[in-house]
């Protein structure tokens, strides 16, 4: 009995992360512009993901393998943040302007005085 | 903290990983610990004190659960069939005051994973930081959450 509720756990933590990574996705397709999609991509993304490795983490019951994933959700959840960073202030820089819902910009004023657009 | 206990610790948590405790691997464990430890030799100059590293605990508690609630919220968003009207993005400048680059670093990556923003850009005296946020409802609102929760937390791990 004991020994399948770790499997149980685990399932249920598995189907979790698939169902963010799922969620993720259609918001990539479905939100209008790079920066809203970023916020798809990296926060559900990254949840899913380390949801699905703390899954591995569980059901593996090898304190190797557990530690490896439980690195890995850390290494994701540090790296996720600076891609999407990265991805949307880049497409700022190369002048991919925010959508036309976007209500304010305030870098837009900003960006004369930005030395990263020299 | 004793450089030899680290190197100690470190070749162990090296071998555990890599699942194997031979002599030749746990030497090398141990070379690499040791390497790490004299790349980062700056980076633990100050004092160590139990405060901090509850200070640390309770920022990655907080982490945790704002993680969480920003997965939940964004996934919300991305179900609902009418789109394009919950959604109100603005790009808005927010005031900091942290001094290094450490401290910036660590805030931008924490406000990019919590719900509704993302860091787009710092200026380059790091004094603002663009934040693009998803369901803008108030301005005000937005900038005090930031330095009153994440800001806060961060400039009392590193003081």
């Amino acid at each position: 009995m004991l020994t399948g509720l770790e499997l149980y756990l685990g399932g249920v933590v598995l189907v979790l992360g698939a169902a963010f990574t799922l969620l993720a996705a259609i918001g990539v397709v479905r939100l209008p512009d790079l920066y809203t999609r970023m916020h798809a991509a990296s926060k559900a993304g990254a949840v899913g993901g380390g949801l699905i490795l703390v899954a591995v983490a569980v059901v593996s019951q090898d304190a190797a393998v557990a530690t490896r994933a439980i690195i890995g959700v850390a290494f994701l959840l540090l790296t996720t943040p600076v891609s999407a960073h990265l991805l949307a202030r880049a497409s700022y820089l190369s002048r991919y302007k925010p959508g036309s819902q976007t209500l304010i910009d305030e870098l837009a004023s900003k960006n004369g005085q930005n030395p990263a657009t020299e | 903290m004793n450089p030899v206990f680290l190197i100690i610790v470190l070749a162990l948590i090296w071998a555990a990983i890599s699942g194997n405790f031979s002599g030749l691997n746990l030497l090398l464990g141990a070379l690499i610990g040791g390497v790490a430890i004299w790349l980062l030799r700056d980076a633990w100059a100050g004092p160590r004190s139990t405060r901090k590293i509850r200070r640390v605990l309770s920022l990655a508690a907080l982490f945790l659960y704002e993680l969480m609630a920003s997965a939940v919220r964004v996934a919300i968003v991305v179900m609902r069939p009418d789109l394009k009207s919950a959604l109100r993005p603005a790009i808005i400048a927010v005031p900091i005051a942290l001094k290094s680059d450490a401290e910036v670093t660590l805030l931008a990556n924490l406000i990019t994973l919590t719900p509704g923003t993302l860091t787009v850009d710092v200026s380059a005296d790091r004094s603002v930081l663009y934040v693009h946020v998803l369901d803008m409802g108030d301005r005000e609102a937005v900038i005090s959450d930031i330095a009153n929760g994440f800001e806060k937390k961060v400039r009392e791990v590193f003081e």
